[in-house]
């Protein structure tokens, strides 16, 4: 391919090891992280083949999905749940067997694999990487090709350090405009999910660009990026630039000296060329836009915390009619409802899309000096022992828990539900986390997606509120 | 992985759009160590009350012409959200050995094949006479030619689609992705060397 290229054009080209006469190409991955859910499997599958890891280092183990979260948690050995004691064990004996690094839930440095990969620069510009979970997106905010993969790759990577891929479509997204007072990265991304819909990725490679992006921090861009798969994308990316150089010098996994600069100077040259051509473009301005706040089971079902249940009658598409009159069901709302109307149960602070410092600086600094509503349960839940550190540094504890709210240890914790925390059936929640899908959050769950600033508000309100309402 | 050439079995209709991995098999079953065992668990929330735990008698699956289908019709985006392997797992595990919609999700897609699932995009219009087709319950059956890339619906009408020709060749001889990967293994050693000097902070 010559002229000019994407970012997604250059990674692509730069990691093929093999192209086959029907396209199928044969594409290398320098990274894979690894947790407990979707590896046991692969690890079993080489040892059945007899095949060996083929770069131990090149992958980090670590379990977040199943860990308990509830302070004072203790050990492997202390968790209560059999099988998800059992999961962790066995993830820590297949690291050792395989001769994989391996961060227990003892160590300061364990968190939800996509907080740490970052934090310990095992996520470079430039680098492909894996994990099998969907939201490995999120590294794409570094100018890493990025994305979620199922069991058999985790397996197929482990023996081979390849994939058997096809180039995906290029899908830029210009965002212009200046993110409005109370509108952070969560809001702008679900803005997009709204406007494209759930599907409106699929096939492609979302290159995020334009002043909008530009303007948002290191943390900001993985919440876009994360959310990506909530398009239909697998990956996300975004041109590496002097902020990302600067989150990524000196930590622990990032080249120093000599090579940090040589490092530098090719992550210059990988943002995409001027001219370079995308198969699908998408523009929105967000300077307009109110906080947002999803009301069905689709992350795609969004609108502005001004905003009123939408009236299903109203839509001409069968499809979409009928999609829209199940969410309402399983959501027990009825159109024309005012959002700011529904009382919440639960507020859940945390998950890959929103568990950074930033995250929690900004639910803090709503929370500060105000109470909790008597009728919720919120918890806050830091993406890494690292960030519940600088956290508690920062005072950020002390201000949760003085307004009721449960500060919790590093996991995925309410996203998923698997490890106890979640939503009993009937319970409705706002969240920061990704996906508002039926059960998400424990069966018969209702989930409403927001920004960390937003559940705050909803946490002390006792309802979905305005955030704007609060800041003065 | 087992082949997929030719299969004739009842197809069940699911009509839902953006059927996700969630409602496939929700995380809670992704406790387990193993491929197998999940298909008691298969669209759960869908299958299931979830206060009682009972069977849901209007859920397709549950209704005794559709119990033992092998291929779904199923509406569009099937399989969105998490990569979870365990959702085709949990289809095969069931039996499922094959959807039909006018979309998949691309991670869906991918861990489907690998264990030989057919997954077949068609145009809407076809769906539309598929899901027909399945409604009809037991006493019709479905037939599905991944030699010939053939739909037959069960009034007898034919319906080609399309499919990756690589993905193909793996389905219809039960090829191992790994093993096929490998003996590509100089190209993989050569690649390593050049970035190995390129980029030697990759291999620190």
């Amino acid at each position: 391919m010559s002229g000019p290229k994407t970012l997604f054009d250059k990674i692509w080209e730069s990691h093929l090891v093999d192209e086959q006469d029907d396209g199928t190409c044969l594409i290398y991955i320098d990274r894979q992280l690894i947790h407990e859910i979707t590896s046991a499997q692969a690890f079993d599958g080489l040892r059945e083949s007899g095949r060996k890891a083929r770069r131990p280092e090149a992958n980090l183990c670590v379990p977040d999905h199943n860990v308990p979260t509830t302070p004072g948690r203790g050990g492997t050995d202390e968790i209560e749940d059999d099988e998800s004691r059992i999961q962790l064990e066995v993830l820590e004996k297949n690291a050792a067997e395989f001769g994989l690094p391996y961060i227990s839930i003892n160590d300061e440095r364990q968190g939800i694999v996509h907080v740490i990969g970052p934090e310990q620069g095992f996520t470079q510009p430039g680098v492909t990487l894996v994990c099998g979970d969907s939201h490995t997106a999120t590294h794409g905010a570094f100018g890493a090709l990025a994305f979620g993969v199922g069991t058999s790759e985790v397996e197929h990577v482990l023996a081979t350090q390849t994939l058997i891929q096809r180039p995906a479509k290029n899908m830029r997204i210009t965002v212009n405009g200046s993110l409005p007072v109370g509108c952070t990265a969560k809001d702008l991304v679900l803005a997009i999910i709204g406007k494209i819909g759930t599907a409106g990725g699929t096939g492609h490679v979302i290159e995020y660009a334009g002043p909008a992006i530009e303007e948002l921090s290191m943390e900001g861009r993985m919440t876009v990026c994360n959310m990506t798969i909530e398009a239909g994308a697998r990956a996300g990316l975004v041109a590496p630039d002097e902020k990302t150089f600067e989150y990524l010098k000196g930590r622990p996994q990032c080249p120093k000296g000599a090579q940090w600069e040589m490092a530098v100077e090719q992550w210059k040259k990988l943002p995409s060329d001027a001219g370079a051509k995308y198969d699908t473009e998408v523009e929105l301005d967000v300077s307009e836009i109110v906080p947002q706040v999803t009301w069905g089971t689709s992350p795609e079902d969004e609108i502005g915390i001004t905003g009123i249940v939408p009236d299903p009658a109203q839509v001409a598409d069968d499809n979409r009619r009928s999609a829209m009159e199940r969410s309402l069901e399983y959501m027990d709302l009825k159109p024309g409802m005012k959002m700011t109307d529904i009382a919440v149960d639960k507020v859940f602070i945390g998950s890959c899309t929103n568990s950074r410092i930033e995250d929690m600086r900004a639910a803090a600094a709503i929370a500060k000096g105000r109470k909790v509503a008597d009728s919720v349960y919120a918890m806050v839940v830091p993406g890494s022992g690292l960030v519940k550190m600088q956290a508690e540094e920062e005072g950020l504890d002390k201000i949760f828990t003085e307004a009721g709210f449960h500060w919790r240890e590093p996991g995925c914790s309410m996203c998923l539900a698997m490890n106890g925390d979640m939503l009993l059936p009937g319970e409705r929640s706002a969240s920061t986390s990704n996906r508002n899908f039926e059960g998400r959050q424990g069966p018969g769950g209702q989930t409403h997606l927001v920004s960390p600033m937003m559940a705050a508000a909803a946490a002390i309100a006792g309802h979905l509120t305005d955030v704007r309402d609060l800041i003065k | 992985m087992e082949k997929f050439t030719k299969l004739t079995a009842v197809a069940a209709p699911l009509p839902i759009v953006n059927c996700d991995t969630d409602k496939i098999i929700p995380a809670r079953f992704l406790k387990t160590l193993t491929r197998t065992g999940l298909g008691k668990n298969l669209f759960d929330p869908l299958r299931y009350d979830p206060k009682t735990g009972e069977e849901n008698p209007d859920f397709v699956l549950n209704k005794p012409a559709y119990r033992n289908a092998e291929i779904l019709v199923a509406g569009h985006n099937f399989g969105c959200g998490s990569s979870r392997e365990h959702a085709p797992w949990a289809l095969l595990d069931f039996g499922i050995r094959c959807v039909i919609s006018t979309d998949f999700a691309d991670i869906f897609y991918n861990n489907s094949s690998k264990n030989g699932i057919l997954l077949i995009k068609v145009t809407p219009e076809e769906l539309e006479k598929l899901m027909d087709g399945a409604e009809r319950g037991a006493n019709a059956t479905m037939t599905v030619d991944l030699e010939n890339q053939e739909i037959t619906n069960s009034d007898g009408e034919k319906i080609t689609f399309e499919v990756d020709s690589f993905k193909k060749h793996c389905l219809l001889n039960g090829l191992d992705d790994i093993g096929l990967t490998l003996q590509k293994e100089s190209s993989i050693s050569s690649y390593e060397e050049k970035q190995r000097a390129s980029e030697p902070w990759l291999y620190a």
